[in-house]
């Protein structure tokens, strides 16, 4: 490997602090055992224990893990569908349709949602409207990765399949859904962090009802911020570092397998 | 009856015709190559019989029944790939074992079979690998074992060894004639190299442009090529432009530009004035020292513009007095041959007028 240069490292180092420093004081402050995000007093756990009597915020972690499931769970199986239809099928608008979610500012689609919920559908907002809402954007993403995943691949090999005797279906399970795996995985990965941490989309669909993590959290911060803050941040950012670092991890694996296959 | 016969298949994709009305038939246990330049529509003819594509118009019947209405999955054909298309996943034992596994045998017996399928591609050890840890001719075997193992009616291959190097190439020819002998299944093999397709084939089609050309067997393709185009795609040919002057019962007589008049053989079909080309091969012409001209016939005086020698034979490029050039394959192990002809040393070449085929254009 080439050595990084001395500039080179500066801008990093410079840039990684910026986008760290305030991750790594929200961690620190959390364990502070003082109501103020002044100064070190010492090393507590009570902010974690005073967080899981909070009745409001476990309902909000509650909804939002509920939202967060169901929604990535749905993508995830449209999103392959659409992956597969998009790569299968090669037709211009469906792509297109598939990703432009993806692109879209948040708050556009958050707004049209809203309109489409309360106008079209004539639902009352709440967990349901939330989820239908992140569905919608997650898909785009995971079928972006599905597809790449069988861009890679060489078409014969579900040739061979039926070739060889299998239906259909049977190629679908025995080969394309195994090869295609990490990158469903992956996808899943990816919607579940996108859904428990949205806001602007949250925001506009939720209704008045349940109480959801990110909102919940703001709505703290508005009044005081506690260290009760700090913590749930920091378990927030902890449940999205491990999926991302798995989600890393398959996705190096099967680029890895690509090469070598 | 054939065991598989095309009629008028042809498959058009937007206004361009990839195959073009073609007939034939195979018969049981036979070897049959689908030779033709890059283009010429050999993969789109053995996916319309594998099933992954439907023929514009034509049928496809095996054992005199139709299947175009029947999928890949329930056609007693096997397909290997050019790419091998193993499935990455699977180790070759499971690689092996997929036909098998599809078609409902019990396990047992799936295992019994693949074990033997193993020895006889002598892949035993590698049974638990997977296909990215082996090499370009262990995957060939593979998937040779694959597509035989349930024995199908028909096995198709599309240019299987063209990935492989030129020695490895070689064994695999040998082993793929021996393979084909052993289980007495009907092979499609498709190529585009005239040296493979002469070397395993019982039976040759030439395709050019989605049409075939022509259908024998090597030494016929060979020796009586149909047209210019199969003259000249396959093997190494002298081409003379000529036309027909005079018919007289078994004979013909011809003007060969610049070189003068030459009487062949009659072949049906063939009127005066008919344009076309005498071909003949290099192996049949002769080069003699100018001192024999004497006996020969269709004997004509030139000089040797050029020679490749390649140890076994040598050959000869000779310029005719008239301007044509002419190549002559020499084998170097007669026993008489006293010496080479040098560059420009003075000879005259010579050919049995039988060796000479008019081809019309
Ligand atoms: N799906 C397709 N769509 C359009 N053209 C095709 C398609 N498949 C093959 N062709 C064209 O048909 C011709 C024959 O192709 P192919 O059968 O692959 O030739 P070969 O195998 O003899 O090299 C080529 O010119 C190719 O571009
Ligand atoms: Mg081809």
């Amino acid at each position: 490997m080439k050595r990084p240069n001395l500039t080179l490292w500066l801008t990093a180092s410079l840039v990684y602090t910026f986008l760290y420093i305030p991750l790594v004081i929200v961690v620190v402050y959390s364990f502070n055992d003082s109501r103020l995000n002044a100064e070190w007093v010492g090393f507590t756990l009570d902010w974690y224990y005073k967080l899981f009597r909070n009745e409001e915020m476990l309902l909000a972690a509650r909804n939002s893990l509920i939202i967060a499931v169901s929604a990535s769970l749905l993508a995830t199986i449209l999103g392959t569908m659409a992956g597969l239809a998009i790569h299968r099928f090669r037709l211009r608008f469906l792509p297109v349709l598939a990703f432009t979610p993806v692109a879209m500012p948040e708050i556009l689609l958050g707004v049209s949602l809203l309109l489409f919920f309360l106008q079209v559908l004539n639902l009352t907002l709440g967990m349901i409207s939330i989820i239908i809402a992140h569905t919608t954007f997650c898909i785009g993403f995971v079928a972006i990765i599905v597809r790449a995943r069988l861009q890679g691949m060489d078409e014969s090999i579900f040739e061979a399949a039926r070739d060889l005797g299998a239906t259909p279906w049977q190629t679908f399970r025995l080969i394309t859904l195994p090869l295609i795996m990490p990158a469903v995985v992956a996808g899943a990965l990816m919607s579940f962090t996108l859904s428990i941490d949205d806001f602007v989309i949250t925001f506009f669909t939720k209704g008045v009802g349940e109480p959801i993590l990110p909102i919940q959290i703001y709505t703290m911060i508005k009044i005081a911020v506690t260290p009760e803050v700090n913590a749930i941040s920091t378990l927030f950012m902890l449940l999205t570092l491990v999926l991302i670092i798995i989600a890393n991890r398959l996705d190096s694996g099967m680029l890895q397998g690509e090469k070598k296959s | 009856m054939a065991l598989l016969e095309l009629r008028d298949v042809t498959r058009r994709f937007g206004d361009f015709t990839a195959v073009d009305a073609v007939t034939l038939s195979i018969e049981a246990g036979e070897f049959f190559t689908l030779l033709g330049p890059s283009g010429c529509g050999k993969t789109t003819l053995l996916r319309m019989i594998a099933g992954f594509d439907v023929p514009d118009s034509g049928q496809i019947l095996l054992d005199g029944q139709d299947i175009a209405g029947t999928p890949p999955e329930k056609r007693p054909i096997h397909t290997v790939f050019q790419s091998y298309a193993l499935f990455p996943h699977m180790t070759v034992a499971d690689n092996i074992a997929f036909p098998l596994k599809m078609s409902g045998k019990m396990p047992d017996e799936i295992k019994e079979s693949v074990k033997k399928a193993l020895e006889e591609v002598q892949l035993s050890r590698f049974s638990q690998r997977f296909p990215h840890e082996l090499s370009g001719g262990q995957k060939q075997r593979v998937a040779f074992a694959r597509g035989l193992i349930n024995r199908p009616r028909l096995l198709l291959m599309d240019e299987p060894l063209g990935a492989l190097d030129a020695k490895l190439r070689e064994d695999m020819q040998r082993e793929l004639i021996h393979l084909q002998k052993e289980v007495g299944i009907t092979f499609i093999f498709v190529t585009h190299s005239q040296d493979e397709a002469l070397a395993l084939s019982q039976r040759i089609a030439v395709m050019n442009q989605g049409q075939i050309e022509q259908i024998g067997d090597p030494s016929v393709i060979y020796g009586s090529p149909a047209n210019r185009f199969i003259a000249d795609f396959i093997g190494k040919i002298n081409l003379m432009e000529a036309h027909v002057t005079q018919i007289s019962g078994q004979n013909m007589t011809l003007e060969i530009d610049k070189l003068g008049t030459t009487t062949l053989p009659f072949k049906p079909g063939i009127k005066t004035g008919d344009q076309g080309v005498v071909a003949i091969r290099p192996e049949q012409v002769g080069v003699h020292a100018l001192a024999s001209q004497a006996e020969l016939t269709h004997a004509y005086t030139g000089k040797v513009l050029d020679f490749l020698y390649v140890g076994d034979v040598t050959t000869y490029i000779v310029e005719l007095d008239c301007g044509i050039r002419m190549e002559a394959l020499l084998a170097n192990s007669s026993p008489g041959r006293a010496r080479f002809f040098e560059v420009n040393d003075p000879v005259v070449v010579s050919w049995l007028p039988e060796a000479a085929h008019f081809l019309m254009d």
